[in-house]
């Protein structure tokens, strides 16, 4: 009887706790539901009326703003397909092939990409692309996060690719394939939904961040959004408010919709043990 | 169809030897059972066979070709995979077609022949299933399809039946006795189940450590096992082994172990050779040849009862000896049997098997050697 | 004679080719071209943009020069700060707040436990500019939201940004980060067979008994490897930079958002590539710490 009080009360005052919580987590991202929606929209709360799409005409109208998701769309899918492509010959390379010193070259790479961060090699990287006069391109932006996503990228492949038995792939050569053969028809459809989860996650990282495109571009209009919001400051530096919100939403859509779709499909623990 | 020939092959994995020094012939139209414990090198025989493995050294032959180190693609054989490995991309017809798609063959002319091949095995209205929407029977079929779909010298089974239930391996089992009957193809079978290799083989190579102890009929292996390791993995339950002390006095073969009576024996040559004098051997009686008997007769083995298993058609009765040793009678009567605290159990002497203290056997005089 | 292999080595190297040219050229040489450049005085413009000089240690002399460690804005000033802000916000704030939460989901309405989660993991995964201006309109000071709350509750507004821009963006760390410990111990806790938990419900023990009896004990190896990855993150976050720019007078300035200054404002890429070589350093030691925890996790579980 106590003990069953006691439980009584546990999940009680547990979920009086998750709720305070919750709403610690919930309270920023509230204003982001109505400010959109509200052409006199402040950075205060407030319930819009009438709910209107003003703010939205006015973002798309700014071409310069619509340029930016443009661009992000541009750098996010160019380094998508390189990290994916890349990250998926090189983990099936790992997996299958007989290179001698196979996990201490993941090893290795995966020290390097987790020591060599943005903020610690934005130097030398701002250097190397300006060497090679890429500076201020969008191809600098997309080779940038190819290179540095990859050996993270190729980890997560890597140990999927090693969960799948190799006797697919023998199956077909026993039948008459040849490697690449039992490469296209077999191993790489097997393979596909690592390699989503993967570009999901390249696409995301790549979509959302900021100092690698502010360092290495210049002119306003090659800006991925996550820079071109600041167009949206005045010349005093103050936000105007109404277009950031309705911009935000937009450049925040991608990203959740992705989400929404990865856990639909794997469960969102996928997402959580991504990085782990 | 076509022979195969394994000419002093080795296989080490790094320090480990995996196969060593084989010499083994199997036959054109041979179903050839290779049996032994996990780790024993069966597998690594069979993959040889595949070109998935590469010998270490020595030489392969299918037929007269020389494949020791051909790519698989290129030898014309067919292989069932333990886990199927279906392609769970494609519906049956593309799983089943996929080997005459890489042959180039058209798509209506290759699914034509998966459905033709398909309907053989009973899975022809399933062609449109996704492999993960058919049961494990349906799949192991379609696996033994994709292997069947074209022609190929040599078929490979890697313990095809062994992720069935009972008794759909006892089913899937008949199914393949028939095919081999049908088709006389050259298959190499590699299983640890011991009942397989006896339903389904022409011969059996069994294999401990890397080598083929014994390469004959199932029914040679049988009832002639060439090593203690044979008679204790073929039959079940396996041989009882129980070493005695032996003397050849009186122009007979004498042998003596605690609570235990062998009437003497003629001395075959061999054991003379093994003997000389006196020493150690291991006696060897099958369960199905040993009956309820009286104490103190001859041929008897005596010890406290341990367990009284009634299996239905038989009853597994088995005894305890002071040295732990166990000794398992398998007896076929509708009798209920009465038993006390101590159990004598009979045989009688054509049933006896002898083999020396390296655990070889002791052929009588004129058997097969 | 050459072995059968699923992908011959020649292919395989090929395979391997792509990848590796992208990971040399922007992540390997990088780590050596930083340290390269930190022994020289190599700026954006003016004659040493073409042809530095070599300067042997003097940018880390600069850095640990004794007499201006300490002061604001300097390198010893913001390490010290980075390591408080790496221990509040990540240490205490992101794993211990990710561990209570992802405890208490245990036992709280299923409603409720989604609800939190898909907030708790809205604000990790949107995107960080977004974040920013959310924080900058919840902490403003005429109309943000907490200045709402706090006067509906009879508390004084607060400049939150200029009063305490330190606390601000330990909060802000917390917040955006905490999911991932919470994602990380959930699946952590559900890996431990439930009839643990019921053996000991049997028994009678409280939900504390639990989680310091089984519960905590049987997670310590996710436990160290969350500390040591998000550790690492928040060391290198560029992030308080979109709130706060690192100021008001440096009292936000982190490492990655001094290294920033002293490279793309000042423009003294020697001295920025000096500090990158020392949070490299850093870097390098949770990293190996982290490689060497999992390896000796992986021989215990093969053992």
């Amino acid at each position: 009887m106590r003990s069953y009080l006691g439980l009584y009360f546990t999940r009680i005052g547990f979920s009086v706790a998750t709720a305070l919580i919750g709403v610690f987590f919930a309270l920023p991202l509230v204003w982001f539901i109505f400010a959109p929606f509200n052409p006199r929209a402040e950075l205060g709360l407030s319930i819009p009326e009438p709910f209107s799409l003003a703010n939205f005409e006015a973002v798309f109208q700014n071409g310069f703003a619509m340029r930016g998701l443009w661009n992000s769309l541009v750098q996010s899918v160019g380094g998508v397909i390189l990290v994916g492509a890349g990250a998926t010959l090189a983990s099936y390379a790992l997996s299958r092939s007989p290179i001698p010193g196979k996990s201490v070259i993941t090893y290795i790479l995966l020290l390097f990409s987790s020591v060599v961060s943005g903020s610690a090699a934005m130097v030398p990287i701002f250097l190397i692309i300006n060497g090679i006069g890429l500076i201020d391109t969008q191809i600098a932006v997309i080779l940038v996060f190819a290179g540095g996503l990859l050996p993270t990228a190729m980890f997560i492949l890597r140990d999927f690719i090693d969960s799948i038995p190799k006797s697919y792939e023998e199956s077909a050569m026993v039948a008459g394939a040849s490697p690449v053969q039992a490469f296209f028809d077999v191993a790489l459809p097997v393979i596909r939904p690592g390699i989503v989860v993967v570009v999901v996650w390249a696409f995301v990282s790549i979509w959302g961040s900021f100092l690698i495109p502010f360092i290495l571009l210049r002119s306003s209009e090659k800006m991925p959004a996550s820079v071109a919001i600041y167009s949206f400051y005045s010349e005093a530096g103050t936000p105007i408010v109404t277009l950031l919100a309705a911009y935000s939403l937009l450049y925040s859509l991608p990203v959740v919709i992705l989400y929404l779709f990865v856990s639909w499909k794997f469960g969102f623990r996928f997402f959580g043990g991504i990085k782990a | 169809m076509a022979s195969i020939r394994f000419k002093g092959i080795t296989k080490k994995f790094g320090e480990f030897v995996a196969v060593s020094d084989l010499d083994l012939e199997m036959n054109d139209g041979e179903f050839v059972c290779l049996l032994g414990p996990s780790g024993c090198g069966k597998t690594t025989t069979l993959r040889m066979i595949a070109g998935l493995e590469t010998p270490t050294s020595g030489q392969l032959l299918i037929g007269d070709r020389d494949v020791t180190f051909l790519h698989p693609k290129d030898r014309k054989i067919s292989m069932v995979f333990q886990d199927y490995a279906l392609y769970p991309h494609m519906n049956l017809a593309d799983n089943i077609a996929y080997p005459l798609k890489v042959r180039g063959e058209a798509e209506a002319k290759r699914h034509a022949r998966a459905r033709e091949v398909a309907d053989v095995l009973k899975i022809g209205h399933l062609m449109e299933r996704m492999p993960s929407q058919i049961s494990g029977g349906q799949q192991q079929r379609t696996s033994l399809a994709r292997a069947l779909v074209y022609p190929s010298e040599v078929y490979l089974f890697d313990e095809p039946l062994s992720n069935l239930d009972a008794k759909l391996r006892l089913e899937a089992r008949g199914f393949l006795n028939h095919l081999q009957r049908d088709m006389g193809m050259t298959a190499v079978y590699v299983t640890h189940d011991q009942a397989e290799a006896m339903a389904l083989a022409t011969r059996v190579a069994v294999m401990d450590a890397g080598k083929v102890v014994q390469y004959a009929p199932p029914m040679e292996v049988y009832r002639r096992p060439a090593t203690t390791f044979v008679a204790n993995f073929v039959g079940s339950p396996p041989m009882n082994l129980l070493p005695v002390e032996a003397t050849i006095a009186d122009g007979a073969l004498q042998l003596k172990a605690d609570r235990v009576s062998v009437a003497p024996l003629p001395v075959s040559r061999s054991a003379a050779a093994a003997l000389k004098n006196n020493g150690k051997l291991t006696l060897g009686v099958r369960p199905e040849h040993l009956s309820i008997a009286r104490g103190g007769e001859a041929n008897t083995v005596s010890g406290q009862l341990f367990a009284n298993e009634n299996m239905g058609p038989e009853k597994l009765v088995t005894l305890e000896r002071d040295d732990a040793a166990r000794f398992t009678a398998r007896i076929f009567t509708d009798d209920v049997i009465a038993l006390d605290a101590t159990v004598t159990l009979g045989f009688s002497s054509e049933h006896i098997h002898l083999f020396d203290p390296a655990g070889a056997r002791l052929p009588m005089d004129g058997e097969p050697v | 004679m050459k072995s059968f292999s699923l992908l011959s080595r020649g292919t395989g190297a090929a395979f391997l080719a792509p990848a590796g040219l992208l990971i040399g050229a922007f992540v390997i040489a990088p780590f050596f071209w930083v340290i390269f450049v930190s022994f020289t005085n190599r700026s954006l413009l003016g004659r040493t943009a073409v042809d530095p000089d070599f300067v042997g240690l003097a940018n880390y002399f600069s850095l640990f020069d004794a007499a201006t460690f300490f002061t604001r804005g300097e390198f010893g000033s913001s390490l010290i700060l980075t390591i408080q802000f790496v221990l509040l916000s990540a240490v205490v704030g992101q794993a211990a707040l990710g561990m209570l939460l992802a405890w208490m989901l245990r036992s709280v309405p299923r409603s409720l436990k989604h609800l939190t989660e898909t907030v708790a993991i809205g604000a990790w995964i949107l995107p960080e500019v977004v974040i920013a201006f959310a924080w900058f309109a919840f902490l403003d000071y005429e109309n943000g939201t907490l200045n709402m709350i706090m006067e509906a509750l009879r508390f004084p507004r607060g400049d939150w940004l200029l009063s305490f821009p330190f606390w601000a963006i330990v909060v802000f760390n917390t917040w955006r980060g905490t999911a991932f410990s919470m994602m990380l111990f959930n699946s952590a806790f559900s890996s431990i067979p439930p009839s643990y938990f019921q053996a000991a419900d049997v028994a009678g023990a409280s939900s504390w008994q639990k989680f310091r009896d089984i519960g905590f004990p049987l997670i310590r190896g996710h436990v160290v490897t969350d500390l040591i990855l998000i550790t690492m993150w928040s060391f290198n976050v560029f992030t308080p930079f979109l709130l706060t720019s690192g100021g008001p007078s440096y009292r936000t300035e982190i490492l990655p958002i001094y290294t920033y200054r002293i490279a793309f404002r000042d423009f003294d890429f020697g001295k920025g590539a000096a500090v990158g070589v020392v949070v490299m350093l850093i870097n390098l030691i949770f990293a190996l710490f982290y490689l060497w925890v999992m390896r000796r996790r992986a021989k215990g579980v093969a053992a």
